[in-house]
C-alpha cells in the first residue's frame, strides 16, 4: 500500500465521521513464513491482511472499533460503532486531543529483498539452513519468517503519518541423535540479505554437538557470561519498569522512596548506556507511535545514570515532561517498536570469555516470567548450550540451570561489556558478563 | 507413607477412574441454547471456490475456513475507563496437501478472485515445500461431517449493553479503592464471539459460534517503599455474560482488595521443605504446564522443538502405557466437551468431532493429544486409529496445528476439601491463585509461585505469608501428590491466551482440579534487594 494508497482509504474513513475528533489508524500486513522439524518443512503460509481503525472523540469520550473488511458499508458500520462506544462511555479524564500535523523522520526500513522472499526463496533458505547443520546428522527444527508491514496514522486535526518497513527473522535448533545435546542460533534484520542461513546452521550444531552428554554444578551464584541473544532476553525487560507513571505512582523500581522519579540517579553500571533511536542506521524503527506522536531518539540510562523514563502524552503534560510515546501498533512498546540498543563496550564475546576465570556461558534463555517488580526481579532458564568457562577458556557442557534474577540487579554487578551487535530487527545488544549471576536449581531438560 | 492420615484420604479404584472418565463435571445449570447460526451462503460459496481451486491446482487434501471474529475490550482503572476497543476480523484460510505436503495461504480479500489466488498460493507453498522433503503427510479418516453448534449461552456477552458493563467494573473498581493502602485498581473484560465454517474436500461442512468471556480484576495496595498487588482467579470460561454475574465481581472486590492490603504486613516466608497445598485457584496452571503442554504429541517428536521446546514425556514408544506420572489415584482426562470450558467444540479444525479420554489413568502416562496427522503416528502403540480432535488455529489467518484440549486433574473418590486437607498438615505452604509462572523446555524443572500465601502449622493456618515461590521437577512433583479434594472441591480455571508454534499463535484452554497436597516442596523466598 503506497503512501497516496493508505491515505486515500484514511481520508475515505475521516469523512465518514461526523464525530468531534477522529483518528484512523491503518495496517496493511504481508507475511510469508516457513516452519522446519526433522530435517523438512513441516507447515509454511502466506497472509495478507489490511485493517482499520476507527478512534472517534465525542466531548470527552471515546472508543475505539477496528476492522479489516473495508467496503463502504463495512467501514461506515466501524465508524458508527466506535462513535456509539464513545457516546456509551464516561467521560476520560484524561483524554488528550488528537494531534495536528507533526514533523516525522523519514526512516527507509523497507528493504524490497525482503519484501520479496517467496515460499521458495525461503524453502532454499532453510535447505543452507539444514545443510550449514551438517544435514542429516542433525536433527534440525526452526522457523523463517518474514514481513513487509505499512503502518499509517491520520487525524481529523490533519495529521498525517506513514511509514514502511520490512522484517525477516531466521532461527534454529539443532539437537543431537542421542538427545543429549542442542544448540541454538537466530539472526534478523530488516535486510534479509544481512541474514546468512548457513551460518545460523553451522553454530546451532557446532552448539549442540558441544553440549553433548552435559554434567551438573552445584546451583549457586556464578560469573556469567551472557551472549548478545541472552542479553536480548534479558536487557528489554527493563521497559516494563521504564514506565514514568508507575515510577510516579510508587510502584515501580524507578520509584524514588518518599515520592517522585530516580531521574538523575545512578542506576546501574557507568559504562551501560540504553536508548531507543528509530533513526539510528542499526534499528531502523517506526517514527511514530499510535496517535501519531513522533518517536525521537531518547536515551533511558546515560553511562549508569536515569535519564529518561516513557511518558504518555497525559502524563507528560501532567508532570511537564516530554512525551516518549506509548504504543507504536499491534501492542509494540516505544522500546521494541522504536528499536532498542545497549552500549558501553568494545570487547568481544571472546574476549568477554578470555577474561573470565570461572563462569558459565549462556547461549539464551528461555520461559521468562517476573517474580517481584519492585526489583525488576524475573525467572527463567538457560537453554539450548551453557558451558562452563575455567581460566578464560570454554571447558565442558554444562545441564540447564535456573535463574531468579534482575536486568536491573545484574547490571550493577557488570565485570565487561561487549560491542553492541545486530540479535534481531530493531535490536543491538552486546554479551556481558556479570559477577554472581544468581543460578538457583537444576535442570534435566536438553 | 508415614503419616497416617494418607490412607486415609487417598486410595480409589479403577473402577471410580472408569465412571469419573466417562461422566461430565457440571459446573453450572445448562444455560439455554440460542440457535447455532448457519454459514451465509456466500461464505460457502468462497469456500467451495478455495476447493475447487485447490483440487484443480492438484492438491489431494484441502480445507477452507472462514472465521469472522469479533473482539471487545475494556479496561478500567479506579474511577475511569482507560479504553474500549471492538475488533472485527474476517477472513479465510485455506490449507492444501500436495504430494504428502502442507501448503497455507490466507486472506481478507473475500472476493471470487481473492480466494482463486489465495488457494493457488497455498497450493504454491505446498510444491515448495517438496523440497525440503521430510515425511509424508498422512491423514488419520474423519467421516465427513454436516452441522452447526453454539456455546450454550443465555445472554451473549457481546450484546450486553455497555453502559453495564461499564458500570459493574467501576463499581468493583470503587468498592476496592475504599480499602485502607489500595490506591489502584484495575478490572476489564475481554470478550469474544468466532463464527467459524470449515469446508473440507473430503465433504465436511461445519459452522459453529464459540462465545468467549474473560473478566480480570486487579488491586495494589501501597506503603513508604513497598507495594503489593493482589489479582484474583476470576477464570475466563466459555459462557455467556451469566457466568460473569456470576462472579459478583463488585460484591467480592472489598475481600479480594484487602488481601493486597494484607500482603504489605505479611511476613516474608522462610525458604525451606513444606507441604505444599494448592488451591484449584493455582493447581490449574501448573497441570497446564507440567501435563498439558508434555504430552502434546508435536513436542514429543520435535515439531516444537525450535520454540516451545519438547518433552519428557518421549519417545512415545517408550511412554505410553509405561511411564508412571503420579500416585495411583491420579487420572487426567483430555475433554473438549466439558460445559462452560473454554475449548469446548463440537469439531475441531479437521472436522473431527470433540472428544474426551485419559491422558493418565491410574498414575500412568496412556495417550497423547493428536491430530488427524498425528493420529497415524501413534496409533500402533495406543490402538486408536482417529484423531482426538486437537487441531485448531487461533484465527483465519493463521494455520492449524495441534493445541490442547481441556485438561483436568479428576477429583477423588472421597470429598475431601481444601480445610480437610490443611487440618491434616503438619507443616505447609497454602497457595492461591497465579502468580508466575516458568518451567524448561522439556517441562522438568518448573517454578510457580501464587497471589496469596499461608503458612500452616499443626493443622491450622498461622499466619499469611509473602515473597513465596515453589520450584519442583514435573516426576518428582506429582509422584509427590498424597492428598487430592473431592467434587465438591473441583474448579475449573484456564487461560485466554495460551501460546505455542511459529509463528505464535493463541488458544484458550480450561484446566479443572480440586485442592492437592504435595510432600516435600522446596519454597524460595523471592525477595532480594541486591
Amino acid at each position: 500500500m503506497t503512501r497516496d494508497e493508505a491515505k486515500a482509504l484514511a481520508d475515505r474513513v475521516l469523512r465518514l465521521s461526523q464525530a468531534d475528533q477522529t483518528r484512523v489508524n491503518i495496517t496493511s500486513e504481508w507475511g510469508g513464513n516457513t516452519r522446519f522439524a526433522d530435517g523438512g518443512i513441516t507447515t509454511s503460509g502466506g497472509v495478507i491482511n489490511v485493517s482499520v481503525t476507527v478512534t472517534v472523540t465525542v466531548g470527552r469520550k471515546r472508543a475505539a472499533a477496528t476492522t479489516n473488511v473495508l467496503d463502504e458499508t463495512s467501514l461506515r458500520r466501524t465508524v458508527e460503532l466506535a462513535a456509539q462506544l464513545a457516546r456509551l462511555s464516561p467521560d476520560d479524564p484524561e483524554l488528550m486531543p488528537e494531534l495536528g500535523p507533526q514533523k516525522h523522520a523519514t526512516v527507509n526500513a523497507y528493504i524490497e529483498d525482503t519484501a520479496n522472499l517467496n515460499p521458495v526463496a525461503r524453502a532454499g533458505a532453510v535447505q543452507r539452513a539444514i545443510e550449514g547443520a551438517g544435514g542429516g546428522q542433525i536433527f534440525s527444527a526452526g522457523f523463517l519468517d518474514a514481513h513487509a508491514i505499512v503502518v499509517a496514522v491520520a487525524t481529523s486535526n490533519g495529521l498525517y503519518a506513514y511509514h514502511r518497513t520490512t522484517d525477516a527473522d531466521l532461527s534454529m535448533t539443532a539437537r543431537t541423535p542421542d538427545g543429549t545435546g542442542s544448540g541454538w542460533a537466530a539472526a534478523g534484520s530488516r535486510d534479509w540479505g544481512a541474514v546468512d542461513p548457513a551460518a545460523i546452521g553451522r553454530v546451532a550444531a557446532r552448539k549442540a554437538l558441544a553440549s553433548r552428554n552435559p554434567q551438573a554444578i552445584d546451583p549457586r551464584p556464578y560469573t556469567a557470561v551472557l551472549e548478545p541473544q541472552a542479553a536480548n532476553d534479558l536487557v528489554p525487560l527493563l521497559a516494563g519498569a521504564l514506565n514514568a507513571r508507575n515510577a510516579d505512582e510508587g510502584r515501580s523500581a524507578f520509584s524514588k522512596e518518599g515520592g517522585g522519579t530516580r531521574i538523575g540517579e545512578t542506576v546501574c553500571d557507568t559504562r551501560v548506556t540504553l536508548y531507543t533511536d528509530p533513526t539510528d542506521p542499526d534499528l531502523l524503527g517506526m517514527p511514530f507511535d499510535v496517535e501519531g506522536l513522533p518517536i525521537r531518539r531518547t536515551v533511558w540510562i546515560e553511562k549508569g545514570v536515569l535519564r529518561n523514563l516513557s511518558y504518555t502524552r497525559f502524563w507528560a503534560q501532567k508532570q511537564g515532561a516530554q512525551a516518549t510515546g506509548a504504543q507504536i501498533y499491534n501492542g509494540a512498546s516505544v522500546f521494541s517498536g522504536g528499536g532498542l540498543k545497549l552500549t558501553g563496550g568494545t570487547n568481544t564475546t571472546d574476549e568477554l570469555i578470555a577474561g573470565c576465570e570461572h563462569g558459565v556461558l549462556v547461549t539464551h534463555f528461555f520461559y521468562i516470567r517476573s517474580l517481584d517488580p519492585r526489583t525488576v526481579l524475573y525467572t527463567g532458564l538457560t537453554r539450548d548450550g551453557a558451558f562452563l568457562i575455567e581460566k578464560g577458556k570454554v571447558t565442558r557442557p554444562l545441564k540447564n540451570l535456573r535463574w531468579n534474577e534482575s536486568p536491573l540487579l545484574m547490571l550493577n554487578r557488570l565485570e565487561d561489556i561487549g560491542r553492541s551487535e545486530a540479535v534481531a530487527a530493531g535490536r543491538h545488544m552486546p554479551a556481558l558478563r556479570i559477577r554472581d549471576f544468581n543460578f538457583t536449581s537444576l535442570s534435566d531438560a536438553v | 507413607m508415614s503419616n497416617p492420615t494418607r490412607r486415609e484420604f487417598i486410595g480409589r479404584t479403577a473402577a471410580t477412574a472408569a465412571a469419573l472418565a466417562s461422566t461430565q463435571l457440571h459446573l453450572y445449570p445448562a444455560a439455554q441454547a440460542v440457535t447455532a447460526p448457519s454459514a451465509d451462503p456466500l461464505v460457502i460459496e468462497l469456500a467451495n471456490e478455495a476447493l475447487n481451486v485447490a483440487r484443480g491446482a492438484g492438491a489431494s487434501y484441502a480445507d477452507a475456513r472462514v472465521g469472522r471474529y469479533r473482539r471487545q475490550t475494556i479496561q478500567t482503572r479506579e474511577r475511569q475507563v482507560s479504553s474500549v476497543a471492538d475488533d472485527e476480523s474476517y477472513g479465510i484460510g485455506i490449507r492444501t496437501l500436495v504430494d504428502g505436503c502442507w501448503g497455507f495461504a490466507a486472506t481478507s480479500t473475500l472476493t471470487r478472485a481473492g480466494v482463486q489466488k489465495a488457494a493457488q498460493d497455498a497450493v504454491a507453498l505446498s510444491r515448495a515445500a517438496r523440497s525440503v522433503l521430510r515425511r509424508r503427510v498422512e491423514l488419520a479418516p474423519a467421516p465427513p461431517v454436516k452441522g452447526t453448534w453454539m456455546t450454550p449461552v443465555r445472554r451473549d456477552p457481546i450484546d450486553v449493553p455497555l453502559e453495564e458493563k461499564i458500570a459493574l467494573l467501576l463499581e468493583a473498581n470503587a468498592v476496592a479503592l475504599r480499602v485502607k493502602n489500595v490506591r489502584f485498581v484495575s478490572s476489564g473484560f475481554q470478550l469474544l464471539r468466532e463464527v467459524k465454517t470449515l469446508l473440507t474436500s473430503e465433504g465436511t461442512n461445519v459452522t459453529q459460534t464459540f462465545i468467549r468471556v474473560g473478566p480480570y480484576f486487579s488491586a495494589t495496595a501501597t506503603a513508604p517503599g513497598d507495594f503489593q498487588t493482589y489479582e484474583h482467579e476470576t477464570a475466563p470460561r466459555g459462557q455467556g455474560w451469566e457466568y460473569v454475574e456470576s462472579l459478583d465481581i463488585p460484591g467480592n472486590a472489598e475481600r479480594w482488595a484487602s488481601l493486597a492490603a494484607e500482603k504489605l504486613s505479611a511476613k516474608t516466608v522462610e525458604p525451606g521443605q513444606y507441604d505444599l497445598i494448592l488451591d484449584p485457584t493455582n493447581l490449574w496452571l501448573t497441570i497446564h504446564e507440567s501435563i498439558g503442554h508434555p504430552t502434546e504429541l508435536d513436542r514429543a517428536v520435535g515439531l516444537e522443538a525450535n520454540y516451545a521446546g519438547t518433552s519428557f514425556a518421549a519417545p512415545p514408544e517408550k511412554t505410553i502405557g509405561k511411564l508412571r506420572y503420579g500416585p495411583e489415584f491420579m487420572n487426567v482426562q483430555a475433554d473438549r466437551t466439558q460445559e462452560g470450558s473454554l475449548s469446548r467444540v463440537a469439531w475441531d479444525d479437521e472436522g473431527v468431532p470433540a472428544d474426551q479420554w485419559l491422558i493418565i489413568e491410574k498414575g500412568i502416562f496412556k495417550d497423547y493429544q493428536t491430530t488427524r496427522e498425528q493420529a497415524k503416528w501413534i496409533e500402533h502403540l495406543t490402538g486408536v486409529g482417529r484423531s482426538h480432535g486437537c487441531s485448531f488455529a487461533e484465527s483465519w489467518n493463521a494455520v492449524q496445528f495441534q493445541r490442547m484440549p481441556n485438561i483436568s486433574l479428576l477429583p477423588g473418590e472421597r470429598d475431601i476439601t481444601l480445610d480437610d486437607i490443611i487440618a491434616a498438615t503438619d507443616r505447609g505452604i497454602v497457595i492461591k491463585n497465579r502468580g508466575s509462572w516458568s518451567i524448561d523446555n522439556q517441562r522438568y524443572n518448573f517454578q510457580f509461585s501464587g497471589q496469596a500465601y499461608y503458612e500452616v502449622q499443626k493443622g491450622k493456618i498461622a499466619g499469611m505469608r509473602r515473597d513465596v515461590a515453589y520450584q519442583s521437577n514435573t516426576p518428582v512433583f506429582w509422584n509427590a501428590l498424597d492428598m487430592i479434594g473431592g467434587r465438591s472441591s473441583y474448579w475449573l480455571g484456564g487461560s485466554f491466551n495460551d501460546g505455542k508454534g511459529e509463528p505464535s499463535q493463541v488458544s484458550s484452554v480450561s484446566h479443572g482440579c480440586p485442592p492437592c497436597r504435595f510432600r516435600n516442596v522446596t519454597i524460595l523466598n523471592t525477595g532480594r534487594k541486591s
